[in-house]
């Protein structure tokens, strides 16, 4: 494996004091997909491994998709339920981890998003 | 808005103001549906009284900006509870010990600041993940694997801080022991570093982590003296190889000389990965099948692995009956077919898998979601677990209602060098009736593991103080040397008061 250069940041010298307030940060176009990739595709996409997915067939049986992308059900509304409720194991999602940006991007991406089984 | 006990409601607002000056509006969170999110999923407590809940939270993205809440809180005396990733589930979740303490969320202190190939090691702020830290070294084509614990959203900080574990090799999966150098700030706002940190032009933080003088690192495992901001981790560099050899012993008696034997084989680091010992057929799986087995993983060089394995096996024929079984040798890196069918956390990769052994599945449709972790550690003895197995075996029934209570285990994990834990777990949900049957005999364990001498390494915040009263050795001499410290380092107890049993003074029972 072709070794690399892997020091990518100085460390910031650690006595600095900032008391002023956060600078804004810029406007960032947010990807349902990248959201869904990072937050959701460990439990929810096809194959062994998936607990999201098993929970969903146990659940829904034959009469909807295990697989959340497979689902034509699913609008931007209980995406975010299910994301800021949680159900069962699935633990809810603080907006530390997803901002209502990004959920709403999430929202769409799943509820527009359709792969074909 | 609910408000810390004992703090006025206008010097709250004064902090809240303080707070968002120093983070942005954005990142202080007092609304309801907000705070809501900080709630331990798995609390036992779930929508009763005693449930451990926050006033606010408030979120970070710097060192700097950490310094400043820090300060604001020791100022107004706001009780904080620092967290992570906030993934700390069956010990607590994101939610505080101390109902009322404003979370200090250090999920926006994501950067990998550093990976270093040449010395294989990592500097990560709190919220970075596994997945996180996976993905950053899968990106820079570093030849270095991390030790994945089950959920890989967790983080690498606050699992080595909360005493986690992994599952590939050994020293690694010590998350913990495997750390090297650390960044805290202290309830003053001050900062420190320690061992070779603690060198203004250090080059060696993550080279040696005991530097010069009292080695203090250990007090912020489980602890309350300060916040961690930064923690250095060596990484294993990648094993060309993995192979795993299972035993398999006839009689339940076979379990003395079958972990005499494993205890060798590890301390003379022959077998380095994660073993697991099981009832009868399934290594890892609760006793009760008769005889017993252990699967010893082996990572190491492709022509190095099969002679350890070969040598492991030499020993464990000692014992009359015993079978074996091995995996092929597998090479890394593997190729996706082979990673489809293997344990993908083995091979330092992080993945969420975990969650199908109690989350609905085809053997358990309806779970009640969440559960609590019971981990007491015996002595590394096959006579401690005979032990175990035969008090289990007499007190479940009672302690179980009859076998109602599911609960599950004992599983004996070996996860940890010289270490054996027995794990039960407890299922809970939203039913505060049978949360409260399963609070009791949580309870009840506890009690019963202290008379033998087994005490907890871990447990859900809402037991910290049982299990804290349990090591009480001269008159709880060490649970007062905590207190001690406690006061001199954070003399308002504004830092996570009763982590781990380590309350503050003005908090204290007498």
């Amino acid at each position: 494996m072709k070794r690399a250069n892997v020091r990518f940041l100085a460390l910031v010298p650690a006595f600095v004091w900032i008391a002023a307030a956060a600078a804004a940060e810029p406007a960032q176009t947010v990807s349902g997909e990248a959201v869904y990739q990072r937050w959701c595709s460990h439990c929810h996409s096809a194959g062994r491994g998936n607990p999201g997915t098993e929970s969903l067939k146990v659940k829904y049986g034959d009469r909807l998709p295990s697989v959340l992308l497979e689902r034509t059900d699913l609008d931007a509304a209980a995406v975010k339920l299910f994301v800021r409720q949680g159900v069962l194991s699935m633990p809810p999602f603080r907006k530390t981890e997803i901002t209502d940006v990004e959920l709403a991007a999430l929202g769409d991406y799943v509820a527009k998003k359709h792969v074909k089984p | 808005m609910a408000l810390p006990p004992n703090v006025s409601s206008a010097d709250f607002n004064r902090a809240i103001a303080a707070w968002k000056q120093a983070v942005g509006n954005d990142w202080v969170f007092t609304a309801d549906e907000d705070v809501a999110l900080y709630r331990d999923a798995y609390s036992p407590y779930w929508g009763e009284k005693e449930e451990r809940v926050a006033s606010a939270a408030v979120a970070p993205s710097t060192v700097e900006q950490v310094q400043a809440v820090v300060r604001t809180a020791n100022q107004y005396k706001v009780p904080l509870y620092a967290i992570s990733t906030g993934r700390n589930l069956a010990y607590g979740g994101s939610a505080p010990v101390y109902s009322g303490s404003v979370v200090l969320d250090l999920k926006r202190m994501n950067r990998v600041i550093e990976v270093n190939e040449r010395n294989a090691y990592a500097l990560v702020e709190p919220g970075v993940s596994y997945f996180d830290l996976y993905e950053h070294i899968t990106k820079a084509n570093a030849d270095v694997w991390i030790d994945p614990p089950d959920p890989g959203w967790g983080s690498v900080i606050g699992n080595a801080l909360d005493g986690g574990g992994g599952w590939t090799a050994s020293p690694f999966r010590d998350h913990f022991g495997a750390h090297c150098g650390m960044e805290v700030v202290l309830a003053n706002g001050e900062i420190v570093r320690t061992g070779m940190g603690a060198l203004p032009n250090s080059k060696s933080w993550q080279h040696n982590r005991w530097g010069f003088g009292p080695w203090v690192d250990g007090l912020f495992r489980q602890g309350n003296y300060g916040v961690v901001t930064k923690m250095g981790f060596h990484l294993m560099p990648r094993p060309e190889a993995m192979q795993t050899l299972t035993v398999r012993v006839p009689r339940d008696e076979d379990v003395v000389p079958l972990v005499d034997a494993l205890n060798l084989l590890e301390n003379q680091h022959v077998v380095n990965g994660s073993t697991s010992l099981g009832g009868g057929g399934a290594p890892g799986g609760p006793a009760g099948a008769a005889g017993w087995s252990v699967s010893l993983p082996i990572y190491g060089p492709a022509k190095v692995v099969p002679a350890q394995i070969e040598y492991s096996r030499e020993k464990f024929a000692k014992i009359p009956g015993a079978t074996f079984t091995e995996t092929e040798l597998f090479r890394t890196p593997l190729d996706a077919a082979t990673l489809a069918r293997v344990r993908k956390v083995s091979f330092g990769i992080p993945d969420l898998s975990t969650f199908g052994l109690l989350g609905r599945n085809a053997a358990n449709p309806s779970p009640p979601g969440g559960h609590m972790d019971f981990s007491p550690i015996l002595a590394r003895t096959g006579e401690s677990v005979l032990e175990f197995i035969r008090m289990y075996r007499e007190k479940l029934p009672e302690l179980s209602e009859g076998g109602t209570l599911r609960i599950l285990g004992p599983v004996f994990m070996t996860n940890w060098d010289r270490t054996m834990v027995a794990l039960l777990m407890f299922p809970v949900g939203r039913d505060p009736q049978v949360n409260g049957r399963m609070r009791n005999a949580f309870r009840r364990w506890i009690e019963l593991c202290a008379e033998r001498g087994w005490g907890e390494y871990r447990t859900p915040s809402v037991f910290q103080d049982d299990v804290a009263k349990a090591y009480s050795y001269n008159n709880h001499s060490l649970t007062r040397l905590r207190e001690t410290i406690k006061d001199a380092v954070d003399p308002n107890g504004i830092l996570s008061p009763g982590r781990y049993g380590v309350w503050p003074k003005h908090l204290r029972k007498t």
